[in-house]
């Protein structure tokens, strides 16, 4: 997952003078995970740029940088420490196209992992997207594999509005793909359906959709065969193909690392009870971390969503005839 | 340019003491010399009249529901127009917040434009191309960390340019002011901070925003220059205004100017400045309008009497009226202006709710 990370940061500042990296410790250090590592070296430091330790003014300068002429994609070393800049996200970033009638637009990217499992310090893995799937004018991206990874982050690069690129921190070094050498993109906004099945609909997004190919494997062990989505989009949102998916079974799980409530699984589910309503075979069940802030690590494992609960919330909604 | 030419901003003994070149009665200061020809000084004359006019005529068309809430200038037009003044508006850009009217007129925004934003027009937030000004700011501060890095960004690829960013002695107390500085003065990014202190954060005095002696000292910790000036002195304002500018240019990095003025009207149309402004602080200050100012001082020139004066007054009134006309003259937006501009493209979703709308 890194190296995919890493090639398309390289190989898309080898093509385009324009993009420059700006983040904490992304140097001679190569970034705290090394999505980074090498990049200096090989673009020099006007161009992978330490930033002082202000996540408001990484972020408040980039929409500078992008609007002078540059296309600044810039590391936020956890998702969690974006809400200290929150303000320049969502009020600044995401609005200025709007706001300035399409005179300046943030052509801009920042890079967060999130989630949970590696037993990370406090406020390390919160799991905050949905807060961002409110910011109109902000695409808001979580790809699950190496090669969605190096596709939607090209594209995101590429792309003329402002995109956050949640990446999945479990998912780092455990979550192995091919990946092409060749340049991709993987279009922002449309969902990918990862397995096809027919008795039940998984639907998740980032780290949370292997965990949904594992409770799949398992239910195919049992004669249940699972549709598995992966949304990869929250902002936008691919309606089409999510109530295509529900629709094709009639019964749904969502599975996400965030609390219940609020989290984006709600948007979903709606999303699923009133566009296709009259498919559904079964109550949209969804598999969440529960209310209640992110613990410290030895308390994680029984926060975040297991296997078990999926196979078990999928078992409910094939219990109903 | 070599930066060794660079000038020095000027230097008082005390750093509490703010530079002044014209004094309230339209003499310049002793040993002062003028950095502006008459005809410049003339030119920035008229724009603080017609900022003045425009605070009274919106401030009319508010209170009869013809016009939206907005912040009037009244008393700082020395400071906006003189530091607008110092830049080249072919070269440099503005970020502003939003009391600094006359400096986005100076950097090309229509007047109509103004009047659009303020009347709740979608259009109004629309900066014509090739004008150097970044929208108005609501978000105090939040503009800074821009400046920054569009200046850093004219820096890196090697533009000439400066970038002025205006904000207030209130929004100095947010954090974005901190972490905006603490940047520039890492990359000495081509920046200059254009503090006015106008004495009120709406109600909040100065004092309850810092307990520093001036909020120009704060810059030596961020590692450059700060220097305090009379806000009300067009002259002055305009000439620590154009060295920090060159200075950027040079190479040198920013400055944080402190404008010390007042802000002789509201915070703004909902404003009731009686509830906390006293009538001695305000007639102190009304002795020391920068408007008076400048007008004593080109009379004592011959270049202002009562025909130019009546003549200006036309001249400006025409202006207004034009703009209030050309602002009327635009359709009022439709459900598209609601979608459009959000994303490059349409999405999904916004297709779909804009033809709830019947469109």
């Amino acid at each position: 997952m890194l190296e995919a990370i890493r090639d398309a940061l390289g190989s898309e500042m080898a093509a385009d003078d324009r993009v420059m990296l700006m983040g904490q410790d992304i140097g001679k250090f190569g970034g705290i995970f090394r999505a980074t590592d090498g990049l200096l070296a090989k673009f020099g430091d006007k161009r992978v740029i330490d930033m002082p330790l202000a996540e408001g003014a990484i972020i408040g300068s980039a929409l500078g940088l992008a609007i002078s002429g540059l296309r600044p994609v810039a590391e936020i070393q956890f998702l969690g420490f974006t809400q200290q800049a929150f303000h320049q996200i969502v009020q600044q970033v995401a609005r200025m196209r709007h706001r300035s009638r399409g005179r300046f637009v943030a052509s801009m990217v920042i890079r967060a992992p999130f989630g949970g499992g590696v037993r990370t310090p406090e406020l390390h893995s919160d799991a905050i997207e949905a807060q961002f799937a409110q910011a109109q004018g902000l695409k808001v991206i979580a790809p699950s594999n190496p090669y969605d990874a190096k596709g939607m982050l090209l594209s995101a690069i590429r792309d003329p509005d402002p995109v956050l690129f949640c990446e999945p921190l479990h998912g780092y070094r455990f979550i192995k793909g091919e990946v092409p050498s060749s340049d991709y993109t993987v279009d922002i906004g449309k969902a990918n359906v990862v397995r096809e099945g027919s008795d039940v609909t998984l639907i998740a997004w980032s780290a949370a959709v292997n965990l949904a190919l594992r409770a799949a494997e398992v239910l195919s062990m049992e004669g249940i065969s699972a549709n598995v989505v992966d949304i990869r989009s929250l902002l936008p949102l691919d309606v089409d193909s999510i109530v295509a998916a529900a629709e094709k079974t009639g019964r749904c799980v969502i599975i996400h690392e965030a609390s219940l409530t609020g989290g984006f699984g709600a948007e979903v589910a709606a999303t699923i009870s009133s566009d296709a309503f009259y498919s559904l075979r079964a109550p949209i069940e969804r598999v969440t971390a529960p209310d209640a802030p992110y613990p410290l690590a030895a308390a994680e494992q029984m926060f975040i969503p297991g296997v078990e609960r999926v196979l078990a919330a999928a078992r409910r909604t094939l219990e109903q005839q | 340019m070599d930066s060794s030419l660079a000038p020095q901003l000027p230097c008082h003994a005390d750093p509490m003491v703010p530079f002044r070149i014209l004094e309230s009665d339209g003499t310049l200061a002793a040993k002062a010399v003028s950095p502006m020809e008459d005809e410049q000084v003339f030119r920035a004359l008229r724009l603080m009249m017609l900022s003045r006019a425009f605070d009274a005529k919106g401030i009319s068309l508010q209170r009869q529901g013809r016009f939206g809430t907005f912040s009037p200038v009244h008393g700082q037009e020395a400071s906006v127009v003189g530091s607008a003044f110092a830049l080249d508006p072919s070269r440099d850009w503005i970020v502003p917040q939003y009391r600094e009217l006359p400096a986005l007129l100076h950097q090309g925004l229509p007047l109509e434009q103004f009047i659009l934003y303020f009347n709740g027009h979608p259009a109004g937030g629309r900066i014509p191309d090739g004008v150097r000004l970044l929208p108005i700011q609501i978000s105090l501060a939040a503009q800074l960390p821009h400046a920054v890095g569009l200046a850093w960004g004219l820096q890196l690829q090697e533009i000439d340019g400066v970038v002025l960013t205006y904000f207030g002695d209130g929004a100095s107390s947010e954090g974005d002011f901190h972490e905006a500085c603490n940047l520039a003065g890492v990359v000495k990014a081509p920046v200059v901070f254009f503090l006015q202190n106008n004495g009120w954060a709406i109600s909040t005095p100065r004092s309850r925003q810092s307990a520093a002696r001036t909020f120009a000292e704060r810059a030596t910790g961020y590692g450059f220059n700060g220097i305090v000036v009379d806000g009300n002195d067009l002259l002055a304002v305009y000439a620590v205004t154009a060295v920090a500018v060159e200075r950027a240019l040079a190479g040198l990095g920013p400055t944080l100017i402190e404008s010390q003025t007042y802000r002789l009207g509201a915070h703004n149309t909902a404003d009731d400045p009686t509830r906390y402004v006293s009538q001695e602080i305000l007639k102190t200050w009304s002795d020391r309008d920068p408007i008076l100012r400048v007008q004593r001082y080109l009379a004592s020139r011959g270049g202002w009497n009562d025909d130019t004066a009546s003549e200006v007054h036309d001249d400006i009134s025409r202006t207004i009226d034009r703009a209030l006309a050309a602002a009327r003259a635009v359709p009022p937006p439709t459900a598209k202006d609601l979608f459009e501009h959000t994303y490059a493209e349409l999405t999904q979703r916004q297709a779909r709710q804009l033809r709830e709308y019947g469109l």
